[in-house]
């Protein structure tokens, strides 16, 4: 260890690995794991959420999942949670759709209206 | 691939002797089951602290916990929850006040009041994973203090810090690190005292079990500014784990530069090595623990001169408790003044309590200094079980004090506590319920202490033993007027005039007990009584003849054969060659066979 860049490098790096457990998420990201979703590709729309969030360092972003979210004609349903913003609620997703949603709606802010089934105050 | 879940499982000692490693085996079998192994991530962690819920697992990002689990749990939790989302709720801690699942464990009440600066990492980290450590901000104090800030500034920050020895008797730290840095010496040590053996205290252990790092950083520090290039962290041979983990740390920092040479380019060197005690209580006295260290019989010596200016190898040694170290990087990162806001005037920062003994939540409990004694066993320990009060929590282990109920409102500090004639001690608390005996109590812990008194002095040596006699008879119904009397003077004498920290308060927890529980005593010596019926040879059992059905079960049981009676005839107990066992009352059916104290 030289000097104290080089120890923060290493931090950053390793802090991809216990991202999971800080707390300072401004966006959640859930995906609805039911039977139905799950049938419907929702874990395939899960892991490709992870995995573009981390491929691309979105810090603040945690992806996380519920049970069935009674909405079954329309899963794999995803909600996106962000502080002092309405619900948006997109469904029929799949892991192409997914990389749309992160560039477009997370990290450039605009919701992508094709995929969207609410909004909810 | 990324992962989507890190599962903590707990593997801290307490947690592991209920099977925590059953869980992790039979988590990573269902994980790779359900072909979930590269979304998932099981990681073992030191401590969490609520032990009594244990094992625990903590399900990151939603920050579920679950307790109690057992392996035939875990298909449950990994179908229900890692798959589909919905948390498995038979295993979710209720609370106690409202009855309502808690799924976020920030919300459950045993962490409600804490404030976690020591135990930060515990529980959080893989305390085997150097990088984790280090995600955390790990080595960024001592990065900070090699780089950008002199010895004379790390100093000023401590003493601003007010930190004071967490190893019980508060010393000011900043001092101590002073002292040793002023002292003489072409060679200086600093030393770790984790030498834990008070019974009920496994504060230490947590930290080292759960988060080594953190003591090889504050150790690393101290060497800094003292000037020393070798330290020892003196561990007892009875904590494995605490060793195994520590050795581990040693390995991977030395890798990564942050022990060995010229460290942060800065000059400086240092290196660390692991001691390992034989587990004699009297060397936790710091003195004994050097000569333990050195390879000599651990016995005390007198003071001065104090190892800061004549320690180890009789160079000057700087020796903090691992609690201590455990505080200073956060003190370097954050700053003296912030650290000097948490806690009262005379007692900064926080304190890791182990809660044992007559207690809902076990466990380890990190709190600001401050807080009262009622809100760490109430509010967080949860009170005495099964609907029972607290009459009493000894505080200190067997060199400390009880604090009886009427005082719970005290706020813990360093004088608070010694005023009440109790101490902080290194932060054992064991609750005792309307069911312990004081007198009986006092002779546990002084039992202990006069079998670990080195025999160096004679205070010590002999005093406790008569100390221990007298408690013996007066337990035993054959306590003799005057016998409290005896025991204040002889405890004070001890006190006065024993040679090292052990036989100087080993007097204390008898001192207190009659201090606050005279009334006690007196029913023992006088009265032939124990109002919590735990002295045997001060309870008598007899059959109420008119309950007596004359089934010949207590007879069968009676191993000294002293009942008599047959079928149809009621039973009696012959008094003497009673030896109080308590079969009979055990094993009556109607309640027939009645225990009472005092003369029968």
């Amino acid at each position: 260890m030289k000097n104290l860049d080089e120890l923060r490098k290493l931090r950053k790096k390793a802090q991809k690995n216990i991202k999971l457990r800080s707390q300072d998420a401004k966006i959640k990201i859930v995906v609805g794991m039911g039977t139905s979703g799950i049938a419907a590709g929702a874990r395939e729309v899960l892991n490709a959420f992870v995995n573009e969030i981390n491929d691309k360092n979105l810090d603040d972003v945690l992806v996380t999942q519920t049970g069935e979210k009674g909405m079954s004609s329309q899963e794999p349903i995803v909600e996106i949670h962000e502080e002092g913003k309405p619900k948006v609620i997109y469904g029929e997703m799949d892991p192409e759709k997914v990389k749309k949603v992160v560039e477009q709606h997370i990290q450039n802010n605009k919701v992508v209206e094709e995929f969207v089934v609410a909004v909810e105050e | 691939m990324a992962q989507r879940l890190n599962v903590l499982v707990c593997s801290g000692a307490s947690c592991l002797s209920s099977g925590s490693i059953d869980v992790k085996d039979a988590l990573i079998e269902e994980i790779e089951n359900n072909g979930l192994e590269e979304e998932i991530k099981i990681i073992e962690t030191g401590c969490m602290g609520p032990c009594e819920l244990g094992p625990v697992i903590l399900v990151y990002p939603d920050e579920i916990l679950y307790k109690k689990v057992k392996k035939e749990d875990v298909k449950d939790i990994v179908e229900q929850h890692f798959l589909k989302g919905r948390p498995v709720e038979r295993l979710l801690y209720k609370s106690t006040e409202t009855e309502k699942l808690i799924k976020k464990h920030e919300e459950i009440d045993y962490f409600k009041k804490q404030k976690k600066i020591v135990l930060r990492n515990c529980g959080m980290i893989d305390p085997e994973s150097i990088e984790e450590y280090i995600a955390l901000d790990g080595y960024e104090a001592l990065g900070k203090a090699l780089t950008e800030m002199n010895k004379e500034k790390v100093l000023k920050e401590i003493e601003t810090s007010g930190l004071r020895g967490r190893g019980g008797a508060g010393f000011p730290t900043h001092l101590k690190w002073k002292f040793t840095k002023d002292a003489d010496g072409d060679k200086k040590y600093v030393v770790c005292n984790a030498d834990e053996g008070d019974p009920g205290a496994f504060m230490d252990r947590s930290v080292i079990e759960g988060d080594p790092h953190t003591v090889i950083e504050g150790m690393a520090i101290a060497a800094y500014v003292i000037g020393a290039d070798m330290g020892y962290i003196y561990v007892r041979a009875e904590y494995p784990l605490a060793i195994e983990r520590l050795r581990k740390a040693i390995k991977d920092a030395k890798e990564y530069g942050f022990l060995g040479e010229n460290i942060f380019e800065s000059g400086f060197n240092f290196d660390l090595e692991v001691r390992i005690g034989a587990g004699a209580f009297v060397c936790g006295e710091e003195t004994a623990l050097i000569h333990s260290i050195e390879g000599k019989r651990g016995t005390p010596r007198p003071r001065p001169p104090y190892p800061s200016v004549e320690g180890l190898w009789g160079k000057p040694t700087n020796l903090n408790n691992v609690e201590t170290y455990a505080n200073v990087r956060h003190i370097i990162l954050k700053g003296g003044n912030w650290f000097s806001k948490i806690g009262t005037e005379s007692s900064k920062g926080t304190k890791v309590f182990a809660l044992s003994g007559d207690i809902t939540n076990t466990g380890l409990a990190e709190v600001p200094m401050g807080t009262t004694i009622k809100e760490l066993i109430y509010d967080i320990g949860g009170g005495a079980p099964e609907g029972k009060t607290i009459k009493a929590v000894q505080l200190g282990g067997p060199s400390g004090g009880c604090i009886t109920h009427e005082y719970f409102d005290t706020p813990i500090d360093y004088e608070s506590l010694t005023e009440l004639g109790a101490m902080m001690g290194s932060g054992g608390v064991i609750a005792m319920s309307e069911d312990t005996c004081m007198v009986n109590t006092a002779k546990f812990f002084l039992d202990f202490n006069t079998f670990e008194s080195c025999g160096k002095c004679t205070p010590c040596r002999v005093g406790l033993k008569q100390m221990y006699v007298i408690l013996d008879r007066i337990t035993k119904g054959e306590g003799e007027t005057g016998d409290i009397d005896r025991l204040v003077e002889l405890g004070e004498n001890i006190k006065k005039t024993a040679l090292c920290g052990l036989g100087q308060t080993a007097p204390n927890p008898v001192l207190s007990t009659i201090r606050y529980f005279r009334n006690e005593y007196r029913q023992h010596i006088e009265e032939k009584k124990c109002q919590a019926m735990v002295c045997t040879d001060l309870l008598t059992y007899y059959i109420e003849p008119d309950k007596c059905k004359a089934c010949t079960l207590c007879a069968q049981n009676c191993p000294v054969d002293v009942i008599e009676g047959e079928r149809g005839v009621v039973h009696e107990i012959q008094q003497e060659g009673c030896i109080k066992c308590g079969n009979c009352y055990d094993v009556c059916p109607f309640d027939a066979v009645v225990k009472t104290t005092g003369e029968f």
